[in-house]
């Protein structure tokens, strides 16, 4: 037998016999053609009406049609296509109207945009004036200063617990543990509360953009704390091992090993923080409130930030102002997702945001 | 060998003087920030003490809240058992409606999405759990609040004859209905995590026997995955339902506030303990910031007990994992 | 004491030929005889009758043993017979584990590293270790990792480019390395990294080291490598070695102590030549495991 008979008989085509063959495809478009008729019906008999109408008629209709379709395999299998489809469809439905939030912020912000928005305060113009007079480089600036102050708490504290909790293992570490994930629930409201209660009325006796910074501080904590814990647990207990038999103190460990090497995790612990608290609005009300002009001075009187800015254009009420609110929702929204894509492209796959 | 005459050492770890100070230091961040739990309370309680006084326990079972006239003639009074029945019904709407949501997304990120998409999805997820809640409100505020009308409206001519679906006047805008369906999409990301993160350390070996016996995909998530997730995901619903019962701006602009006790939930009148502070603060007499400041408090004490239950659960559903 | 009893047989039954033979190896070498092993208060590391605990777990029971200077000691028995526990009684990385409890003393060069006055940080400089997973830093190139040991002990350093090429040669991975020094310490092979180790270990010039299973990670030809490195560096230090491969003990240490555990807690069977061990051992057990019978 020649070489080229045994390649021509014996070698056979790789095939995948478990795939979906066209059969199944054909199946499936006669399943969603008797879906939509299904559907049409429904909504004459129940009055459901519009975009989203038909498509809750669909959701109704399609996975009993699934269930129908499946049934000469038996009941189990009719079951095994309706769970299917109930699941696909949930997801495809909670998707919605995060991707209606996404779309309706970016396409209703454009209205605001023009070439001085990001340049401009409303200190000479009042939220209802047209729409290419003032801006919001207050709130930016205010944002970022919050943030900083925030940061500038909450980090260092954050990590010290992550450092006390997973590196020195103290008396209090599993307290430790439990309380910042369970602070992570505090209301923001509350963490405004107690800065206003503690540093506004007591400490300043005025309102003002530390106090801010402080209350968000409060909520950033938790997250940091929490990420960083779980990036200093990815450290080998080889390392440490290792500089301990060297004669290192658990000082030098922590910072000559331990930390360098989770650098990128704990940079990526940060950036979750601040996306965390970039948005928050409640605890500024209550602390660093709003303000039309650009202010530095964190010391005396409230600072504009984009949250508040968006609340307070919202609260005026008029097409403008309301226009400006979504201008402020695009450029927040933009500022977040920078935070949140940088923190990925950082930290890689094994950094996972903690609750 | 008998153990019972040796005498074990002592291992005495004497510490160098940088140890000891990075210790201390160490110890005493985080003892600092273990600390503010306890400080909000008590400068809360600090704050409110002289409204818990004055009201007493009314002040949790009492549904009005009028901070009085200037010249006195009518007294303050204040209770706030409408906006905490306000935030439990909109927390158990929320919750109610986000988890067969998050069940089904994590059983398709998890079992049913084709590998490819299944880590983009997961970073979506991740992200859109960032969108920060004045944006939800906004949303809520413009979009939202005239969809639902309208389907709070065909509920009611539906089901009319269930006593909770039923309205005193047809307006069916800004009612705890619409911001308990804000607040299950505010809360769908977290309790989805939760869930997805016990449903993957499901048993691997006991899915496949499932299989192995015959099993349906279906057949071996219910039989093995979901059992197995259960305690988990009563954790990740009690997070949510903690999240739910704090917010306050996106309900703010979703929820017409109204100091009667409503469990009618499309009419339009509620409210939560959170947006009754953002709403009376700047208006606030110092005796009524008083009573924000107990309502607060009360608020803090609620949701944090919900918190460390979840936190409870969920931390040793991870661990028996 | 059992223990004792079995050894002391053992050092009678020690032929003195057999003797001879290892001794005349390399004249700096401290005299190699069993009776070495004994515990004589002499230099070098020697234990006396250690026991150890994980919460109430008795890992390890009642061993006595004396590593003579510059000599290399294999310790070998199956898995889970607290060789490893062992070691790290050695360099006090024992208490490092949580609830690790122990019994007994532990002298180095005459002081006990377990007395209230011992800085274990001192001791750990002057007994370095080597550990079974290559573990160099990963956030710190190829010199520094050599160079990592001064710096956290905080030890001045007079000519770090000297010390750096010397302990890299001492470990045998200067020729490989020294155009590369600024690269990152992870970007080398299992063996090398292995090597790397063995190199940052040597910086603070201990006087022991101890090894725990160097080459259980690595391939047949990174293992030879490593040996022959510890071979080089028995001249001037002790060394204690744990190791799951008879062959590599029979081929690298002087001396060899045979750990067993019977479902309670580990112990020392024998220690001798390891020329004795594997050609004429005093007891059963030991016979049976270096010739592969169980373990």
């Amino acid at each position: 037998m020649s070489t080229s008979s045994i390649e021509a008989t014996s070698i056979p085509q790789p095939q995948r016999p478990w795939r979906q063959a066209k059969r199944a495809w054909r199946q499936a478009i006669v399943m969603l053609v008797v879906s939509v008729v299904g559907a049409t019906l429904l909504m004459q008999v129940t009055g459901l009406a519009g975009v989203i109408g038909s498509y809750v008629a669909f959701a109704l209709v399609f996975p009993v049609v699934a269930f129908l379709a499946s049934m000469k395999y038996g009941k189990k299998a009719g079951q095994d296509k309706m769970a299917s489809a109930i699941i696909c469809l949930a997801f495809g439905t909670a998707f919605m109207p995060w991707m209606s939030i996404l779309f309706t912020v970016f396409n209703r912000g454009r209205e605001a945009f023009y070439s001085g928005f990001l340049t401009t305060d409303m200190l000479v113009n009042s939220s209802d004036q047209p729409l290419n007079m003032g801006g919001l480089s207050h709130a930016i600036v205010g944002t970022l200063i919050l943030i900083f102050i925030a940061s500038m708490v909450a980090i260092p504290l954050g990590i010290i617990t992550a450092i006390y909790i997973v590196e020195v293992k103290g008396r209090f570490a599993s307290y430790a543990r439990f309380f910042t994930q369970a602070m992570s629930g505090v209301p923001s409201i509350v963490a405004g509360l107690f800065i206003y209660t503690t540093i506004v009325v007591v400490v300043f006796n005025r309102f003002n953009a530390l106090a801010g910074g402080l209350a968000l501080a409060i909520l950033m904590l938790p997250t940091v704390a929490r990420t960083a814990e779980e990036v200093l647990k990815l450290v080998p207990d080889d390392l440490r091992a290792a500089s301990y038999a060297m004669g290192a103190s658990q000082f030098s460990t922590v910072f000559r090993i331990v930390l360098p090497t989770v650098r990128s995790g704990l940079v990526t612990a940060s950036i979750l923080g601040v996306a965390r608290v970039a948005g928050e609005t409640a605890p500024l009300l209550l602390t660093s409130q709003y303000f039309v002009q650009l202010t530095t001075n964190i010391l005396d009187g409230p600072m504009a930030s984009l949250p508040t800015y968006i609340f307070a254009n919202l609260g005026a009420g008029s097409d403008t102002s309301v226009a400006r609110a979504w201008g402020g929702s695009a450029v927040l929204m933009s500022i977040v997702f920078i935070l949140f894509v940088t923190a990925r492209l950082l930290g890689g796959r094994n950094t996972k945001s903690r609750h | 060998m008998e153990s019972t005459d040796l005498k074990q050492r002592e291992i005495v770890i004497r510490r160098g003087l940088a140890d000891r100070i990075f210790r201390r230091a160490m110890a005493t961040g985080a003892i600092l920030s273990l600390s503010l739990l306890a400080l909000i309370a008590s400068f809360l309680l600090f704050r409110g003490f002289e409204v818990f006084r004055d009201f007493g326990f009314s002040f949790i079972t009492s549904a009005k809240w009028d901070s009085g006239s200037a010249d006195g003639v009518t007294p303050a009074s204040f209770g706030i058992a409408a906006m905490l029945v306000g935030s439990v019904v909109t927390a158990i709407i929320a919750i109610t409606v986000a988890l067969p949501f998050a069940i089904c997304v994590a059983l398709f990120l998890e079992y049913y999405a084709p590998s490819f998409i299944r880590k983009p999805l997961t970073a979506v997820l991740d992200l859109v759990a960032a969108i920060p809640s004045v944006i939800y409100g906004i949303w809520g505020y413009t979009i939202l609040n005239n969809l639902a009308a309208g389907w709070a409206k065909s509920l009611n001519s539906w089901f009319d004859w269930i006593w909770f679906f039923k309205v005193p006047a047809p307006i069916f805008t800004r009612s705890p209905f619409i911001a308990g369906l804000l607040l299950a999409l505010m809360i769908l990301p977290i309790t989805t995590s939760v869930a997805r993160e016990v449903y993957s350390q499901a048993p691997r070996d006991q899915i496949d026997a499932a299989y192995g016996l015959g099993g349906t995909k279906w057949g071996a998530i219910r039989s093995v995955v979901m059992p197995f997730g259960r305690s988990g995901l009563v954790g990740g619903a009690m997070l949510g339902l903690g999240r739910a019962l704090g917010e306050t701006v996106a309900v703010y602009l979703v929820l017409n506030l109204v100091f009667k006790i409503n469990l009618q939930i499309l009419a339009s009148a509620g409210g939560n303990v959170a947006s009754l502070i953002a709403t009376r603060f700047s208006e606030a007499t110092p005796y009524e910031l008083k009573g924000l400041m107990a309502a607060g408090l009360v608020l803090f004490l609620v949701t944090l007990a919900v918190n460390a239950t979840a936190t409870l659960i969920v931390n040793r559903a991870r661990n028996t994992a | 004491m059992n223990e004792s009893s079995i050894q002391k047989t053992e050092s009678e039954m020690i032929l003195p030929g057999i003797q001879q033979g290892v001794t005349m190896a390399t004249e700096d070498h401290t005299n190699r005889n069993a009776d070495n092993l004994q515990v004589n208060g002499s230099t070098g590391l020697e234990v006396r009758n250690v026991h150890a605990w994980f919460n109430k777990h008795h890992a390890l029971a009642d061993v006595s043993l004396h590593f003579p200077q510059n000599t290399v000691t294999g310790l070998i028995g199956p898995s889970g017979c607290g060789k490893s526990t062992f070691l790290r009684l050695l360099n006090r990385m024992h208490e490092f584990i949580p609830k690790a409890a122990m019994a007994g003393e532990v002298l180095f060069n005459g002081e006990d590293i377990y007395s209230p006055e011992v800085d274990p940080t001192e001791i750990r400089k002057r007994i370095g270790m080597v550990f079974q997973k290559p573990n160099p830093f990963p956030s710190m190139t190829i010199a520094e990792n050599v160079l990592a040991g001064p710096k956290l002990a905080k030890v001045k350093v007079e000519n770090k480019d000297e010390l750096l090429e010397d302990c890299l040669t001492r470990a045998g991975l200067w020729k490989e390395v020294k155009d590369r020094l600024k690269a990152s310490g992870s970007s080398l092979s299992g063996g090398q990294q292995q090597r790397l180790c063995i190199a940052r270990a040597l910086a603070l010039n201990p006087e022991a080291l101890l090894l725990d299973e160097p080459c259980s990670a690595l391939d047949p030809g990174s293992t030879l490598r490593v040996e022959e490195t510890i071979v080089q560096l028995s001249q001037t230090m002790t060394i204690v070695i744990v190791t799951h491969n008879m062959q590599q003990a029979a081929r690298v240490s002087d001396y060899c102590a045979f750990f067993l555990s019977d479902g309670g807690p580990g112990q020392l069977v024998e220690a001798d030549l390891t020329t004795n061990i594997f050609s004429n051992p005093g007891d059963q057990r030991t016979a049976d495991y270096v010739q592969g019978r169980f373990g």
